[in-house]
């Protein structure tokens, strides 16, 4: 069914889909309004969605290497967008960003930015020359352009740091899902996330993981932007809310400065009666509230950290072509671009529905116990995710006596905003879709990594392709249980998780990469210490910072990566100007990548 | 000089522009964020900050992506250096 004629049906197929997924919206919707439980609604939203990845995931089985690490080279260009626009947006993108510029406003704007310029220098300096090249994995780039297994074995360090950190997030984000929807405890729900994230990836390895993430995108994209478009219009707001929200926006400062954002603080033994991981309102919502710098530095960082995380890299291994490559990266950020012009929408609508008291919706100004009567608040407080209290003693509910979880702004919203609770499911499904198809392309790109440059190309080059596939579903399901039960123990939120991983990222592979193309000079040498010194140094950094040291730049454990992939420039530069320059058969190869008509540098089979 | 020197000279010349446009939204303006806020041009009613940061830059960076590409395709084309269709 996959082969050839399945390519051919693509749109037909997920067209089918897409209308079957709107026709289970509507069934649910009628079920609810003859007497379906909310909590079945939820369970049924996430159970079924599963079902149809895990069905997708089953079809596409493969026992062939090219399709199990680069889905055979023949995704279109279009769905290879979608494939890396699900791929990309992870339960960061999803559950926490709206979440971050919630409370940190303007600040955290910045991720907008960097998540989405990043795309110009993966399309410019690397996507397309790496397809060229025809390699399984990003490692297996580096390890054949510098040559040796040091280079190798460095880049899969770094890798596996960046993809490892990134993923135990999205198992988090899929534990925080599964657990509201399903009612089951945080600890056992990321089991069960993590077993449906294995049910995708297993067998079909990126081909199933490819036509998942498709079908993951459509899920997302629909849970996103529905609730959005609906909240708008039903506050008033205008039908389409991207281009109409400038009054909100202007109404929420007049709001805050009514509220005394700002002026009003609460005392260090009240705020310690908050449970741990809410936050308050403190920050202005749209004016600019910290420095230039800072704003600068967080995209700089997320920005280069896009071009190295391999996950996103490897998504353009799989086109037919360099061209297609090219042109994938552009209709990815397009995919993207839907998602995050919608996010600082969402955090509008959000926050006013919850703050401006002429609304039915509002909260601020009712008496605390009206509000603590309210269903969605006594659901969202059980779940440790909301919490109110009367600091001051006068009985109504003031701007800062109200605290959430970053991550159940995008979760709770449909409920405070008073949609029906098929809303509600539906954006549980959307989650669950985002954290998913993240958490699966980065299994995959931890143990394709291991298993074909460290087991393969190290280890045992004289594996059969039967035993190094076995190796490499081992190795997924070996390191979907680590990063799993690092998840259960919440050491930190889903959207620190996630910058930390792009800091890492940036750190050791960001220059060994853009120089592995643009500079032929750029040798072996240079390329390990450039890695070793960058991760290192940026890794050192992010300790001393976290430990209270004071840090330089204004560079915060945020951004961490400037220090490390600044290392990681001048040591490779100056280490590869010292030792040899590359030999004649490297430097024909680079000439080779940068064309893109001809035959692959790595065989299809290898 | 050789086909392949002058099609990467090219390819080097759209890289830079493509980098210099991407550097102005990515960067450039953001190092002015007080001043767009202050700013009397208000897309659609909002902030001229708060408008870049949520759509105005992300929106450039979406057309710059694709005139990129297709620069870069005219560029392989001029030298020769298209993909076969079947390959």
């Amino acid at each position: 069914m996959i082969k050839g004629k399945f390519i051919d049906n693509l749109p037909k197929v997920y067209g089918i889909y897409t209308g079957g997924f709107i026709g289970f919206i509507i069934l649910m919707a009628i079920a609810e309004q003859m007497g379906m439980t909310a909590k079945a609604i939820g369970i049924a939203f996430v159970v079924f969605t599963i079902a149809i990845y895990a069905i997708i995931g089953w079809l596409s089985r493969t026992l062939q290497m090219d399709a199990y690490y680069v889905a055979g080279r023949q995704v279109p260009t279009v769905f290879n967008g979608m494939a890396t626009a699900a791929d990309w947006m992870s339960g960061a993108s999803f559950v926490a960003m709206a979440g971050g510029i919630y409370f940190k406003g303007y600040g955290y704007m910045a991720l907008l930015v960097g998540w989405t310029g990043g795309y110009i220098l993966v399309s410019t300096l690397l996507a397309p020359y790496l397809r060229k090249f025809g390699c399984y994995t990003v490692p297996d780039f580096v390890g054949t352009r510098y040559g040796g297994n040091a280079a190798r074995l460095s880049a899969v360090l770094v890798l596996t740091v960046a993809s490892f950190t990134y993923v135990t997030a999205q198992i988090n984000a899929t534990g925080t899902i599964a657990s509201v929807a399903l009612d089951i405890p945080f600890k056992l729900a990321v089991y069960v996330g993590l077993a449906s994230i294995l049910l995708c990836s297993m067998l079909g390895g990126m081909r199933a993981v490819t036509w998942t993430q498709v079908a993951q995108y459509i899920v997302l994209i629909i849970a996103y932007l529905l609730p959005v478009f609906w909240i708008s219009s039903k506050m008033g707001a205008g039908f389409f809310p991207h281009l109409m929200l400038g009054d909100e926006v202007a109404r929420i400062a007049e709001l805050e400065a009514q509220f005394g954002l700002g002026t009003i603080k609460n005392s260090a033994a009240d705020l310690a009666t908050v449970p741990k991981g809410l936050a308050g309102i403190t920050k202005a919502h749209s004016s600019v509230n910290g420095t230039n710098w800072g704003f600068i530095s967080l995209a700089i960082c997320m920005m280069a950290g896009t071009a190295s995380l391999p996950h996103v890299m490897m998504r353009y291994f799989t086109t037919p072509s360099v061209k297609s490559a090219r042109r994938s990266v552009a209709w990815s950020l397009l995919f993207i671009f839907i998602l995050y012009s919608t996010a600082p929408m969402l955090a509008t609508l959000s926050k006013l529905s919850l703050i401006d008291p002429t609304l039915s919706t509002g909260i601020i100004g009712k008496s605390i116990a009206d509000v603590q009567a309210l269903d969605w608040y006594q659901n969202w407080n059980q779940a440790n995710l909301m919490f109110v209290s009367d600091f001051n003693g006068n009985g109504t509910l003031e701007l800062n006596e109200f605290f959430m979880g970053g991550k159940a702004v995008v979760l709770a919203t449909p409920e405070i905003a008073g949609l029906p609770y098929v809303i509600s499911g539906l954006v549980a499904a959307g989650g669950m879709a985002a954290a998913m198809s993240t958490a699966d392309g980065l299994v995959l790109a931890i143990a394709n990594a291991l298993s074909h440059d460290l087991y393969y190309k190290i280890i045992d080059p004289k594996a059969e392709t039967a035993k190094r596939l076995i190796v490499a579903r081992v190795l997924l399901v070996v390191i979907g249980f680590a990063g799993a039960t690092i998840a259960a123990m919440g050491i930190q939120g889903i959207l620190g998780s996630v910058i930390w991983a792009f800091d890492f990222a940036m750190s050791g592979l960001f220059f060994p990469l853009v120089l592995g193309v643009w500079w032929k000079r750029a040798n072996g040498p240079g390329a390990v210490a450039g890695m070793l010194l960058g991760l290192g140094s940026g890794t050192a950094y992010l300790i001393w910072v976290r430990n209270g040291g004071s840090g330089f730049w204004g560079i915060t454990h945020l951004t961490f990566g400037i220090v490390g992939s600044l290392v990681s420039l001048v040591s490779m530069v100056v280490v590869s100007l010292l030792t040899k320059e590359p030999d004649r058969a490297t430097q024909d190869m680079i000439d080779e990548l940068r064309v893109p008509s001809g035959k692959a540098i790595l065989g299809k089979q290898h | 000089m050789s086909n392949k020197t002058k099609h990467w000279e090219k390819t080097r010349g759209l890289l830079f522009v493509t980098l210099a446009i991407w550097f102005v939204f990515s960067i450039g303006i953001f190092f002015f964020g007080t001043e767009m806020e202050a700013s009397s041009f208000r897309p659609f009613g909002y902030p001229l900050s708060y408008y870049m940061t949520c759509q105005g830059s992300l929106l450039a960076f979406v057309i710059l992506n694709f005139w990129f590409a297709g620069r870069q395709e005219k560029i392989d084309e001029e030298f020769g250096f298209t993909e076969r269709e079947d390959s």
